[in-house]
């Protein structure tokens, strides 16, 4: 009875799970299949080598916006590495279970709140606060500001991966390490962290491929000029923002310019996942 | 994210499926900023004509121009006059003008500028607000992305022959242009005049406020036609609407939402 059960459930689950493949194949090709000729046309290196962006006149260059996306990326992970590892650390080390049961899902609920909602909340408080405060080209519409919203909105990632890193290392290690008279902060930072060092790790680049994908939320908050950066001062536009930005009024040659723009952030979000994995596989097997 | 939706747009415009254009459908297709407007028309028309449906969508001026081309919808529509190389197999139709307010944040001293400053502005030559009379601080220019019609009337406007610097910051929608001037004091935009309110101050330029009598008279120069686009010679069921559109009952929808009269041709 079971066995049979089995052989229908197999099946049934392996179309479901060829499902969701098939629907990453088909969403590559058609990206691949759109973009790339006018990517060839332009020339790959001309596309992603030159910062001039003027789509009407047939001029496509992504570069001020592959700089932009990772100033932005690299920015995020300055906020949200200390506050993500640090509350990890926390959460996995120190804390009571009482606080434990408290504060990890607030920041699990980081994740719900839709994007759009820290766009605003970036508008209307952060923007004025760094326009008033420190001024730039941007004026507060730049990579400051964008790197506080998506460091909050990729907190939950870092934190998650971060404290199921934590929480694997064997129990023995921290024990061994008080035997010997070590204090629990010399135990956490001299053993426990080097042991979760590469599941941190994966959590942080997790992150930052979740910052260079977030899309709305940096509109809203970078100020979408197409530039190159001098300071963290200034607006930038990211290559979402630029999709997200022009894709409702775009035929033609800027049409497929931006399915390009996809390409170029598709093969950047799958170099970062494949780091992830390259990663997470070498603790696996170091364990 | 993006790539999701950007697939999702392609696919809804590849299956943008050809209908005929005398069944009882009307597709018209194309300018976000023409968009509510069309949609209005469409609801007053379902009260003469309840036995056709009006299909509206929004896709940008550009897809307006190229739908009506390729004969994908009845009639497309744009919010900037058509470049010559567009015009070529196209019927235009003027529905009504609609003014571009160059706006400021309502703290700004500035009342007035003529349209060569706005130009030098939006152009980066000037960037400082005392360069044109006001205060001691740094122009933040906000415009809209490339593609927009409300960009190209601009453009072609204000800006003529000059680019836009690619320093300034864009915004992809007229709401969001009046809430970046509305919050920020040294910014400049432009928007619809239907959309101005409280928040943001209109400017005059070159002397003439954006005051529905300065707009009417043809006095305010910053104006951009609505237009409707049809293949060839409208007939049928797309010409009985376009006379709906232009006779009184059709203008007072439009005039209702502070868009002008078409210019008398």
């Amino acid at each position: 009875m079971n066995l049979t059960r089995d052989r229908v459930v197999s099946p049934i689950l392996f179309a479901i799970a060829s499902f969701s493949i098939t629907a990453l194949f088909v969403i590559g090709v058609f990206i691949f299949v759109e973009g790339l000729p006018v990517m060839l046309r332009v020339g790959v290196w001309k596309f992603i080598g030159s910062s001039e962006w003027l789509p009407l006149e047939g001029k496509f260059g992504i570069l001020a916006m592959i700089v932009g996306s990772i100033t932005v990326a690299v920015g995020t992970l300055v906020v949200a590495v200390p506050l993500g590892v640090g509350c990890a650390v926390y959460l996995s080390e120190f804390a009571s279970k009482r606080a434990v049961a408290i504060i990890k899902p607030s920041i699990e609920l980081l994740f719900a709140i839709p994007s759009v909602v820290y766009g605003f909340i970036g508008v209307l408080f952060i923007v004025p606060f760094m326009r008033e405060h420190f001024g730039g080209d941007g004026h507060g519409f730049n990579i400051v500001t964008a790197s506080f919203v998506l460091g909050i909105m990729v907190l939950p990632v870092i934190v998650g991966i971060s404290v199921d890193a934590l929480q694997a290392v064997p129990k023995v290690y921290r024990d061994g390490s008080l035997a010997l008279g070590a204090t629990q902060w010399q135990t956490t930072t001299m053993v426990t962290l080097k042991a979760a060092r590469s599941g941190i790790l994966a959590g942080v680049i997790l992150g930052m491929a979740n910052a260079i994908g977030e899309t709305m939320a940096v509109i809203m908050v970078v100020g979408n000029a197409v530039v190159m950066p001098n300071s963290p001062l200034d607006s930038v536009r990211t290559l979402t923002g630029n999709i997200a930005l022009e894709m409702g009024y775009a035929t033609g040659d800027h049409r497929q310019a931006l399915f390009a723009t996809g390409v170029v952030l598709l093969v950047m979000i799958m170099m970062l996942n494949t780091l992830t994995r390259y990663v997470t596989r070498k603790r696996v097997a170091r364990q | 994210m993006v790539v999701l939706s950007l697939t999702a747009v392609g696919l809804g415009l590849s299956g943008c499926g050809k209908r005929p254009s005398q069944g009882r459908t009307l597709r018209i297709v194309g300018s976000t900023s023409v968009f509510p407007f069309a949609e209005l028309l469409a609801e007053a028309y379902r009260d003469v004509r309840p036995d056709i449906v009006v299909d509206v969508q929004a896709g940008g001026s550009t897809v307006g121009v190229v739908s009506a081309k390729d004969g994908i919808c009845d009639i497309g529509t744009s919010s900037r006059e058509l470049r010559p190389e567009e015009k070529e197999g196209l019927t235009r139709i003027e529905i009504a003008r609609d003014g571009i307010a160059v706006i400021v944040h309502p703290g700004n001293t500035i009342d007035e500028l003529t349209s060569d400053q706005v130009r030098d502005i939006y152009a980066g030559k000037i960037t400082h607000w005392r360069q044109v009379g006001g205060a001691d601080a740094d122009i933040a220019m906000v415009t809209r992305e490339e593609g927009s019609g409300t960009r190209g009337a601009f453009e072609e406007i204000v800006m003529g022959k000059t680019r836009i610097s690619p320093r300034a910051l864009v915004q992809d929608s007229n709401g969001s242009i009046r809430e970046a001037v509305a919050t920020s004091p040294n910014a400049i935009g432009y928007v619809s005049v239907a959309l101005v309110n409280a928040k943001v101050k209109a400017l005059a330029v070159d002397g003439e406020a954006p005051t529905e009598e300065h707009l009417e008279s043809g006095a305010y120069k910053v104006m951009r036609p609505f237009l409707f686009l049809v293949k060839g010679a409208p007939e049928g069921e797309t010409q009985k609407f376009i006379d709906f559109v232009l006779s009184a009952d059709g203008q007072k929808v439009l005039k209702a939402e502070g868009l002008l009269s078409p210019s008398k041709q």
